[in-house]
This record gives C-alpha cells, sequence and structure tokens, in this order.
C-alpha cells in the first residue's frame, strides 16, 4: 500500500525520503520556488515554497512527506504570503525590468506575474552595487541578486571552483566573488560552466549577446513559469 | 526679435504669472511672465523642471542594455532613441555599415514612428487649437471635441497613428518599448503576415496623409494673416540630410542654414557634431541651449524638426511629398517659411512621406529575410544622428575595454528647439498678451505656439487631456490678484 497525503485536497502518492515539493511535482503539482533546483539538495532560503501543514508553515523543499498530511499550497493565504516575499526581493535589490537583459527569461519576475504581483508595496532600499565587468565574457551585476546561492553551490559542487560566496549576515548580505581582488576576472570562471549558466535571475549573464532574443518570444513570455517549471523538471 | 524680453530689469517688482504645466504637450514644463503696472509682458521663458539624468545613470551599464533602456527616455517616440543608441553602438561592436535588412528594417520603423506620432501631435494634440480656434470653449478643445465636430478627420488620426504603431510593433516586437534594433543590427525580421497586413492599409494611409496636408493647407488659407504671423520669428535651420541633399529622417550628414535660408554648414558627418555644436547653459532651465559654434550662442541657435528639414533639404525622394514640398516652398515667395504654425505643414508633409516610405518598404524582400547582424573591429566610440519626430536627435557613447559605457551625451530634439520655443513665446507675449486683461483663452496662445515645435519637455509621457492648469497673477506683494484655473 503505497503512501499518501492530501495536497490542496487532493491525494499525492510518494516514496519515503521525498519532500513534499518533490512528491507533488511527481504528482504534477506545481510548487513556486527560486532557490530549489532538482539536481541540488534543498537550500530553503527564498521561502517561495512555502506551504502550510496543519496550520504551521513548511519550507515544501525541504520538508518530508509524511502519511496523511493536508498540504495548502495554492491558496489566497499563501499565495499572498509568496507575493509579499516577491515584493521584499524586489524592493531589496535593484530590478529594472524594462532594460534587463534577463527579462522573459528571469524567474523573479515570471513569479511575480504568475502570483499577481501588481505593485512594490514596501518602500525600495537602492542599494549601491557596481557591476563587475572585469571578466572578458561574463558580467556579474549584482543589482540583481536574490541570496540563492545557485552559482555558489553550483562552483563548489559541479565545477569545482568556488567562485562565488556570501558574505555577511541580514541585510548586509551579499554575492562576493573568490579572488583577492574581489573581481570576476581574476578567477578561473569559464563561461561554459554551471556556475555562469544557472542564475534564475539577471546576475550572471554572458557578455555581447544582450536582446538578441526578442521581447516576446522568450521563455515566460511564452508560457508562465508554473507550466515552464513542469515541463522541463526545473 | 524679442531677446529683450529673456531677463527683465527690476524683476522682483513684476508681477508673475505662471503657466504650470503647459499642457496637451509631451512632458513637464511651465511659463513664467513677469508683467509691470501696465500689463506689459518684461520677461518671459519657457522652463523645463524635470532633471532626468539619464546621461549619468547610463554610465557604468554594459553598452548592449543601452538601446533599450534609453528609450524610456520617451513614451511617444522611444523608437527614436532605440535606434539613435543603436547606430551609435554600431561603431563599438564594428558593424559599420550594418547589413541591407538591417537598415531596411530599421528604417520602416522609424518611419513607421514618424507616421504615428505626427498623427498623434498634429490630431490629437493640436488639431483642437486650429479647427476651433485658440479661444475656444475649453471643454471643446481637444481630441474628443474633435471627434463630435470631425468624426472624418479624427478616425483618420486615430487611424493613422495605429497604423504607425502597428509598424513599430511589427518590427520591434512591442508598440511602445520594442527591442528589435540592438548593437550591430536587428534581431527579427518582418513576418509575412504582418508584412501583408500593413500593405493592405498602406495605400489608404498614403491617402488620409495627402487628405490631412489638405486640411492644413485649407487652414493656412482661410486665415494667413494668423498661420503666417502667429509668433514669427527669424532663426537658423538645421538636420540631417542625405550626402545628395535628400531628406533622410534615418540618417546623413548634418547641414546648417542662416535664417535666409543660405547654406552655412554642409556635410559634416554625425560622428563630428560636436566640431560643430555646442551647448549653452542658464540657470534658469534644465534644458541646454545648443548652438553653431562658428556664429556663437547669441546668432548660432536655430530651429529643428519638419519645418526646417522641409526647407533645409534639396528635395524628398518620393513624390506625392515632394510635391507638397514644392508647393510649401513656394508659399514662401522665396524666403524661408518661419511662422511656427507652418510646421503643422510641414510636419504633414512629413507624415506623407513617412507613408510613402513605409510603403515602399514593405515591398522590399529584404525586410522579410537576409542577414541582420554585421560585425567588425571592436571601436570605444560612437555616434548616432536621427532626425526624430521633433528634430535632430544626438546620442554619444564611449565604451571602455571591459564594455561598459564610461561617457554618455545626448542632445535630444527639443533641446535643440530650446531657444526657438522661448523666443516664440516671446514674440506671442508681446503681441498678443501685453496690456490685456489674462484669460485662460489669451494663456492658450502661448501654448499653441509652443505646441507648434511639438515639444518633447521631458520625453516622458503624460496622460493626455488630464492635465490642470492653475495661472494666478499676484502682485509685487505677493496679493492674488486674478486666478484662472482650469481642471
Amino acid at each position: 500500500m503505497s503512501k499518501r497525503f492530501l495536497f490542496d485536497g487532493r491525494p499525492v502518492v510518494f516514496e519515503d525520503g521525498q519532500t513534499i515539493l518533490q512528491a507533488a511535482r511527481a504528482a504534477g503539482h506545481y510548487i513556486p520556488h527560486l532557490c530549489w533546483h532538482p539536481d541540488f539538495p534543498p537550500h530553503g532560503s527564498c521561502k517561495l515554497c512555502i506551504v502550510k501543514v496543519a496550520g504551521r508553515h513548511v519550507s515544501s523543499c525541504a520538508m518530508p512527506a509524511k502519511e496523511g498530511m493536508e498540504v495548502e499550497s495554492n491558496t489566497p493565504e499563501i499565495n499572498g504570503e509568496r507575493r509579499a516575499l516577491l515584493q521584499m526581493l524586489f524592493v531589496e535589490g535593484n530590478h529594472f525590468c524594462p532594460s534587463c537583459e534577463k527579462s522573459g527569461n528571469c524567474q523573479l519576475q515570471a513569479l511575480a506575474y504568475d502570483l499577481e504581483m501588481t505593485g512594490e508595496r514596501f518602500a525600495h532600499f537602492f542599494p549601491e552595487r557596481p557591476v563587475d565587468s572585469s571578466h572578458p565574457d561574463v558580467l556579474l551585476d549584482f543589482n540583481r541578486c536574490i541570496f540563492c546561492e545557485l552559482c555558489v553551490r553550483a562552483s563548489r559542487d559541479v565545477d569545482g571552483k568556488n567562485v562565488f560566496a556570501l558574505t555577511n549576515r541580514g541585510i548586509n548580505k551579499h554575492l562576493v566573488v573568490n579572488a583577492e581582488s574581489g573581481r570576476l576576472g581574476d578567477t578561473d570562471l569559464a563561461a561554459d560552466d554551471l556556475a555562469a549558466n544557472i542564475c534564475p535571475v539577471g546576475v550572471i549573464l554572458k557578455k555581447r549577446v544582450g536582446f538578441a532574443t526578442p521581447i516576446g518570444e522568450r521563455t515566460y513570455d511564452v508560457k508562465p513559469i508554473h507550466i515552464v517549471a513542469m515541463e522541463d523538471g526545473k | 526679435m524679442t531677446a529683450e524680453l529673456e531677463t527683465a530689469e527690476g524683476r522682483e517688482k513684476l508681477r508673475k504669472v505662471a503657466i504650470d504645466p503647459v499642457s496637451r504637450v509631451e512632458g513637464h514644463g511651465r511659463v513664467t511672465l513677469l508683467i509691470d503696472d501696465d500689463d506689459q509682458v518684461r520677461e518671459a521663458r519657457l522652463h523645463i523642471v524635470e532633471f532626468r539624468g539619464f546621461e549619468v545613470f547610463i554610465q557604468g551599464r554594459p553598452y548592449w542594455e543601452v538601446p533599450v533602456m534609453v528609450q524610456r527616455l520617451c513614451g511617444i517616440c522611444p523608437v527614436s532613441h532605440h535606434l539613435a543608441a543603436s547606430k551609435a553602438l554600431d561603431r563599438v561592436v564594428g558593424a559599420v555599415p550594418p547589413s541591407h535588412t538591417a537598415t531596411q528594417l530599421r528604417r520602416l520603423m522609424h518611419y513607421g514612428q514618424i507616421l504615428q506620432s505626427h498623427a498623434l501631435h498634429f490630431f490629437h494634440l493640436s488639431s483642437p487649437d486650429m479647427l476651433f480656434g485658440f479661444e475656444a470653449e475649453v471643454g471643446k478643445r481637444n481630441i474628443v471635441g474633435v471627434a463630435e465636430a470631425y468624426p472624418d478627420v479624427a478616425r483618420q488620426g486615430v487611424l493613422l497613428r495605429k497604423f504607425g504603431q502597428e509598424v513599430i510593433r511589427a518590427t520591434a516586437g512591442k508598440r511602445i518599448h520594442g527591442t528589435g534594433a540592438v548593437p550591430g543590427g536587428m534581431n527579427r525580421h518582418l513576418s509575412m503576415v504582418d508584412r501583408d497586413a500593413l500593405r493592405a492599409d498602406a495605400d489608404q494611409m498614403v491617402a488620409w496623409s495627402q487628405a490631412a496636408v489638405e486640411l492644413v493647407k485649407r487652414l493656412h488659407r482661410a486665415d494667413p494673416d494668423l498661420y503666417d504671423v502667429f509668433g514669427v520669428f527669424r532663426s537658423g535651420l538645421a538636420s540631417l540630410v542625405r550626402c545628395d541633399g535628400a531628406m533622410d529622417l534615418y540618417d546623413g550628414v548634418l547641414r546648417f542654414r542662416d535664417g535666409d535660408g543660405r547654406i552655412i554648414r554642409d556635410q559634416v558627418p554625425d560622428q563630428d557634431y560636436h566640431q560643430v555644436l555646442q551647448e549653452d547653459v542658464k540657470s534658469w532651465s534644465y534644458m541646454k541651449f545648443p548652438y553653431l559654434i562658428e556664429r556663437g550662442p547669441e546668432l548660432g541657435w536655430y530651429k529643428v524638426g519638419p519645418l526646417a528639414r522641409v526647407q533645409n533639404c534639396d528635395f524628398i525622394p518620393s513624390p506625392l511629398a515632394e510635391a507638397e514640398r514644392r508647393e510649401f516652398i513656394d508659399h514662401g515667395k522665396g524666403d524661408v517659411v518661419h511662422a511656427p504654425l507652418a510646421y503643422h505643414w510641414a510636419r504633414m508633409i512629413e507624415m506623407l512621406h513617412a507613408a510613402e516610405v513605409i510603403r515602399d518598404l514593405l515591398d522590399d524582400p529584404a525586410c522579410t529575410g537576409g542577414e541582420l547582424m554585421a560585425q567588425g573591429s571592436r571601436g570605444h566610440e560612437g555616434v548616432g544622428i536621427i532626425e526624430a519626430p521633433r528634430g535632430t536627435l544626438i546620442h554619444h557613447y564611449q565604451v571602455g575595454d571591459d564594455d561598459l559605457v564610461t561617457m554618455c551625451n545626448l542632445i535630444v530634439s527639443t533641446t535643440h528647439n530650446n531657444q526657438a520655443m522661448n523666443t516664440a513665446v516671446r514674440e506671442v507675449a508681446k503681441r498678443y498678451l501685453s496690456g490685456r486683461k489674462l484669460t485662460e483663452g489669451l494663456l492658450n496662445h502661448i501654448e499653441v505656439a509652443i505646441r507648434a515645435f511639438d515639444p518633447c519637455l521631458s520625453c516622458a509621457t503624460h496622460a493626455l487631456g488630464q492635465m490642470p492648469l492653475v495661472v494666478e497673477l499676484t502682485g509685487a506683494d505677493g496679493e492674488v490678484i486674478d486666478r484662472v484655473v482650469r481642471d
């Protein structure tokens, strides 16, 4: 007899060791996320994947599925909280979608559309984050970092280079480059490293390819993220 | 001339009247008038009160973002900034020249922009003044009033603009703030579906543009004392022309004429603009005052835009518009036409030209196929000049080895016309307002003069018809003597 839990009132079969997010996705149910990636262990930092289980908020990417759980995900309450998290992410950085090369391919932007975020709600921080353009092939625009650490994990665990890290805590947390100069050009990052290609937003970008794909023909211009994420498994 | 009205003596003793904001123009500006005890206008200034700062915050950004970022300067003619920046940055990526296909597609986008912007300005923003009169009932003096009284005119205006917007969408991906042009070329062809749909309407657009020229000519004929005289002043003319002297709104060399129509500079390559132009600064406006260096700031200012272009070129390379240009030139009886209201006539001739160019480009197979991108040796500097709907637009960038912009200089069309608009305001204030009790209609005379130049005061859009106007006449002691409110 397989184990089950209820996801928004519908039964989901799971295997021991699966998280709520993994089991729900396997059953065809999308849960919004930014820092989670199928190729890496759960990170649990963005909190977009929060669900409600027995009255408590939990990160579905990290919470093991259990027999008989009743999970609430796609509800006005939970989506409202996800929207608030997105709004906080937007005001903490400098996100100018109109001139961002990632626009249309950006998961943050796509989730904002998907969760019907229509305004900032909170006061902008307007942080000072200079661009690092020292690398010949890769641009680093810290303005858009959401601290998902996917580049950190990819560089450390897959590329074996340890190019990126997060430093400081709380409001002072920011992405740094692991070089004495602090410049990307002084690392051994290569343009085809996974770390250079995994950023869900517009921080790590290939140089000199801006707007080669017309707006309107990009990934999330064509389909919303809750469809794309289930089709490509990410 | 009315140069003495730029700064009055004993300003603190004069009454101040402000038109703030100026309505039915693009962006935000205000006019201040200082009036003495005999109700004579002693000072008149058009102020640009917004500060945008694009030239600074572009610095430090990667160059490939720039054509998309700078077009946010404007909601009415973003394509002009998009293309001027792309042209400048073509030099940085070594795309000199860009491919034939990219050039033709950009031309198509640009002439779509000319068509929609000229239609918007004439039908939506200015035709109410001309069709109803400058002092007509204010509630009627708008595009809705035009639609009620002249439904065919309003309908054609709306559909002409729509067609231009569709041309932009088909080439840039969006009607406003698209991404078609990139440094080095274009990122898309014109689809056959779009080509066929636009081609089906193109002849109608040419016909309606001809009708618009006829409408302006009728207005001129009906009241030459107004149209040839209102706010008139003599100044130089400046624009791009094609190397052979033809009108070309997308690319060419700079040509300058003096107020009598004599060519004083010609064949100036776009990359050398800074060798002939300089900008003056005045403490009371955020907008600079460009002038031709060799003539100095007092004599070297000039008009740009349709009135300058139609008279600066030797011919228009499309038959219907060229015939209209000849009639326009004949109207001047051997002299340059300087009347600000003739801007509208010249603007409609250009709209007709744009409609003809679009129709012909739609038949060009280069728009639907061919190489989109070009590249060559990397450069570090580029100037892109284009004739935007409102006049000559200059973008100048320097880019470092790390691909980030290190310098940005933008001279937008309305900046070139700064002195000209101020002079028009002074001429109108002196002739129509001095010695009279101020009314909303009288103050609208000043706005009519400004509107003729189709200024883009901040290169930012605003809600049409929603601009409130409060004018207060204040005595030297601060007492409000007169107050006019337009909700």
